[in-house]
């Protein structure tokens, strides 16, 4: 069989040379278009709505691959130190989009998004709302809420949304107690006394744990300290307001009906009053997780327990 | 001494059966044969003997598990040789399609012939196989009869020198047999070599030179029909009238017909003596004793019944 | 040889042209592009991006049908209905037989995008009463839609060289929907480890990219293609295909026909 031994033979090396030659091709295919050649058509893809209903019911599948799309562009990003990320928040939107129960895509999307360039995208609003987006789609699941109350303290600030994000989601199903913690430490920064104060007390009726029920009474104590600050700083400006003149010194507003003696802190030091019209405590060093009533530029020194 | 148009030297084919593929069936057993050029050469058997398989390796379309052969004294495999070899296939079917000479203007392109001698050749060929009036009708209009002419001027548009046919009778009315017998015929008297296999043996006994007998994948005979007619145990008729002495032969005579009193019956050559000799023990009165001519059929039922191992 | 290779290539094209199934597709595809006016009713300014992206897509795909759905039948009907075996007993070559069957497919899905393509920018005029610039790079969408053709057609015979139709279809397909995504494969298999990393590297160059030969998207918002682009595309396609086609032939040339 002559005949077809050459045609073997013709058809071997048919094979190997063309298959070589359409891997070179390709590769050269591959450098013209760019590392993320497929994602040019994120760009192009008017909404994640209408591809989910293109993908006939295996949206899920695409979620996973857009989603292994997104994480492959934000690791050469990063890589690449870059300081912008610009399709980052289009494919974690696409992706969320096509599964909107998929967790992991919101929680670390929405930390790539957060983290400031060149770490990360930097577009912590984006973030936000990425997870508030998950959050209308998964309402019960208290970790959304964690990440958001991060986002919102860690990145931007919003002492206010973070503790809303906190104790919205300390209510929610399997929420770690600390959600709570959280949410009241939250409230305490943005300055909301009585959010604080409530959820500080709650923990502290509700815990069996002896370290957390100290940890709760010492909370109460600062707050109801700065509480009480906060009042007599409002009796402060009231003698300003009607003698023209700040206070020389607490007998001043003793004299003139506005305190009953001299305020003490919860170790019983007198508090001082500043010649601007400020309250300091004595030792704020004594006093934990007090907020107010510091001297300016002091830094409570971390402890080691 | 001139190179035989046909030889094959023990081809054999086996399939791999059976879930795990591991038994091996033989569909043809190691075949040698010759067929010289001009003969017309009968390739009987009962179905599934092994005729279409080996027509098949003959061809290329399966590959054979030993042996080889040669067409013309070329490898039966080389293809340039198959300008030379017409065939049709067993129950053909044709691309239904196209018409009757599209079918063999393609045919004979894949084969070589130049496009003026296809033009010239066609509608004279379609004529000959009683085609000429079927124009541009597709083959799926044809019946099957008709189909069977196609077929067999698909395997000679190109002039080969050698054709083979597998079953080229079938599923043809006896008007149809008549005229594809005359065109075998023709083929013949053109000097073809014509190798055909069939299991109507009177269709054999009246074309061909030469028959093989194969069953079960295995060779049983092969020669000149006149001789395998013959090999056959003779047999005669005894007709007498006497029904009363049918009981002490009957277990020597077969076919009894009685017309009355009058018992025909046929019996071995051998057994003559002793039936004459008990029919007169009886008071028979004998009427006639006549041979009977063997047929191929004899020959073939003989060796088609039982296993054996036999050589021409 | 030629003249062989050329007769069994026209003669696949005619059973083509012939076979009404053909007609029933084209009319659907033509169907679709003459409503893609419609779409454009529902989004003001969109509707030259839907339709082309819309004919395009249905260019692109039922080709890629029709090019699986025939495929895989040009050689089992053959053995089924034994029209092989008056072939092969001609000088026919095994690889020319198959090499035709696959050059007459391709032509057929040729003249038939050929087709479509007109009918395709007959309803662009009809929807835009003008073309722009632009448009040229609709035909480089078209010439990459038919190196895809090339590509199926190939891996169709392939398969088909030895197994059954369905089979044939159902790998074809799977193949080309893998095809699709893969440079998804390929960032897979580079975040893979181990074993997983090599036979996910291998596969990744092994499976026809689809994808980069998919430009519909950009040529819709009128972006324009590089010409390397085209040059490599097209190497690669070709190359690809002779590569799939070599190993049908030889699959084909050692198979025992029924």
């Amino acid at each position: 069989m002559k005949g077809r031994r050459k045609s073997t033979t013709v058809a071997v090396l048919l094979l190997i040379a063309a298959f070589t030659g359409s891997v070179l091709a390709l590769h050269q295919v591959d450098t013209i278009r760019g590392k993320q050649a497929t994602l040019e058509e994120v760009l192009y893809i008017p909404s994640g709505k209408t591809l989910k209903r293109l993908s006939l019911g295996y949206s899920s599948l695409l979620a996973d691959i857009y989603w292994t799309r997104a994480v492959q562009y934000f690791g050469q990003k990063h890589q690449q130190e870059a300081l912008h990320y610009e399709m980052l928040d289009p494919l974690l939107d696409i992706t969320t989009d096509l599964d909107p129960h998929l967790i992991i895509a919101y929680e670390f999307g929405s930390i790539f998004l957060s983290q400031p360039a060149p770490a990360g995208a930097g577009q912590p609003e984006k973030a936000a709302a990425l997870v508030e987006k998950g959050i209308r789609a998964n309402p019960t699941y208290w970790r959304l809420y964690f990440t958001l109350g991060y986002i919102h303290y860690f990145d931007r600030k919003d002492y206010k949304a973070a503790r809303e994000a906190f104790q919205k989601g300390s209510e929610m199903p399997g929420a770690y107690f600390w959600m709570k913690v959280m949410a009241a430490e939250m409230a305490q920064r943005a300055g909301e006394n009585s959010f604080a104060t409530e959820i500080w007390s709650h923990l502290y009726e509700s815990t069996q744990d002896a370290m957390v029920k100290d940890n709760a009474r010492q909370h109460l104590t600062a707050l109801s300290m700065e509480r009480e600050i906060e009042e007599i700083q409002r009796r402060v400006e009231t003698f300003r307001q009607r003698t023209n003149r700040l206070p020389a010194g607490w007998y001043d507003l003793v004299r003139a009906g506005l305190l009953q003696g001299v305020p003490v802190d919860p170790l019983n030091n007198p508090l001082k009053l500043m010649p601007d019209g400020t309250i300091q405590v004595a030792d704020p060093a004594k006093i934990p997780f007090l907020t107010k009533g510091l001297p300016p530029g002091w830094k409570r020194p971390v402890k080691h327990q | 001494m001139q190179t035989p148009a046909l030889e094959i030297l023990g081809l054999a084919k086996s399939y791999a059966v059976g879930f795990l593929r591991k038994t091996l069936k033989p569909a043809l057993q190691p075949l040698h044969l010759a067929v010289e050029e001009g003969e017309t050469f009968g390739f009987l058997g009962p179905n599934g003997a092994g005729k279409t398989t080996t027509l098949k390796l003959l061809m290329g379309i399966v590959f054979p598990t030993s042996g080889a052969a040669r067409i013309l004294g070329h490898d039966f495999h080389d293809p340039d040789i198959k300008k030379q070899i017409g065939f049709l296939p067993e129950q053909p079917y044709f691309y239904d399609y196209l018409s009757a000479p599209e079918l063999l203007d393609y045919y004979a392109q894949l084969c070589g012939v130049s496009s003026d001698a296809r033009r010239k050749k066609i509608p004279e060929l379609l004529e000959r196989v009683g085609l000429g009036d079927v124009g541009k009708t597709q083959l799926r209009k044809f019946s099957k009869g008709m189909l069977q002419r196609v077929g067999i001027a698909q395997a000679i548009i190109h002039d080969p020198k050698i054709v083979f046919l597998d079953e080229p009778m079938s599923g043809l009315d006896p008007l149809g047999r008549r005229e594809i017998r005359e065109l075998l015929q023709e083929l013949k008297q053109q000097g073809k070599t014509v190798f055909f296999s069939t299991h109507i043996l009177s269709d054999a006994e009246a074309l061909c030179d030469r028959v093989a007998v194969i069953h079960k994948g295995e060779l049983r005979g092969i020669g000149v029909v006149e001789d395998l007619r013959s090999k056959t145990n003779a047999r005669t008729e005894v007709v007498w009238q006497g029904s009363g002495a049918l009981v002490s032969i009957a277990h020597l005579v077969t076919e009894t017909h009685a017309t009355g009193e009058i018992i025909r019956a046929v019996a071995s050559a051998q057994d003559l003596d002793m039936i004459l000799e008990k029919l007169r023990q009886q008071r028979a009165q004998l009427i006639s004793v006549t041979p009977v001519h063997g047929t191929l059929e004899d020959y073939f039922l003989t060796h088609t019944s039982e296993p054996e191992t036999v050589k021409a | 040889m030629s003249s062989r290779l050329a007769a069994i290539t026209f003669n696949t094209f005619r059973e083509a042209v012939r076979d009404r199934v053909l007609y029933n597709l084209i009319i659907f595809v033509l169907l679709l592009v003459a409503s893609a006016p419609l779409f454009g009713q529902i989004s003001i300014g969109l509707e030259k991006l839907i339709l082309v992206n819309v004919g395009l897509t249905s260019i692109s795909i039922f080709g890629i049908i029709i090019a699986i759905f025939i495929g895989i039948g040009l050689v089992s009907k053959e053995i089924e209905k034994k029209t092989l075996y008056t072939i092969l007993s001609r000088p026919v070559r095994r690889w020319e037989f198959i090499t035709g069957k696959y050059l007459g497919l391709v032509l057929t899905l040729v003249v038939n995008a050929v087709f479509m393509t007109i009918g395709f920018f007959v309803a662009l005029f009809i929807a835009t009463r003008t073309f722009t610039r632009d448009d040229a790079g609709l035909l480089l969408a078209i010439y990459f839609i038919i190196l895809q053709f090339f590509i199926v057609t190939a891996i169709t015979l392939l398969f088909s060289s030895f197994s059954s139709p369905i089979f044939s279809a159902v790998f074809a397909f799977a193949l080309f929907v893998i095809g699709t995504f893969a440079e998804d494969l390929r960032n897979f298999a580079a975040l893979a480890q181990g074993v997983t990393k090599w036979l996910a590297t291998g596969a990744a160059w092994l499976v026809p990219n689809f994808s980069a030969l998919n430009v519909i998207s950009q040529v819709a918002h009128g972006d324009p293609i590089r010409p390397q682009l085209v040059l490599f595309n097209t190497v690669y396609a070709l190359l690809y295909s002779v590569a799939a086609m070599a190993v049908a032939v030889l699959i084909f040339e050692r198979r025992n026909l029924k």
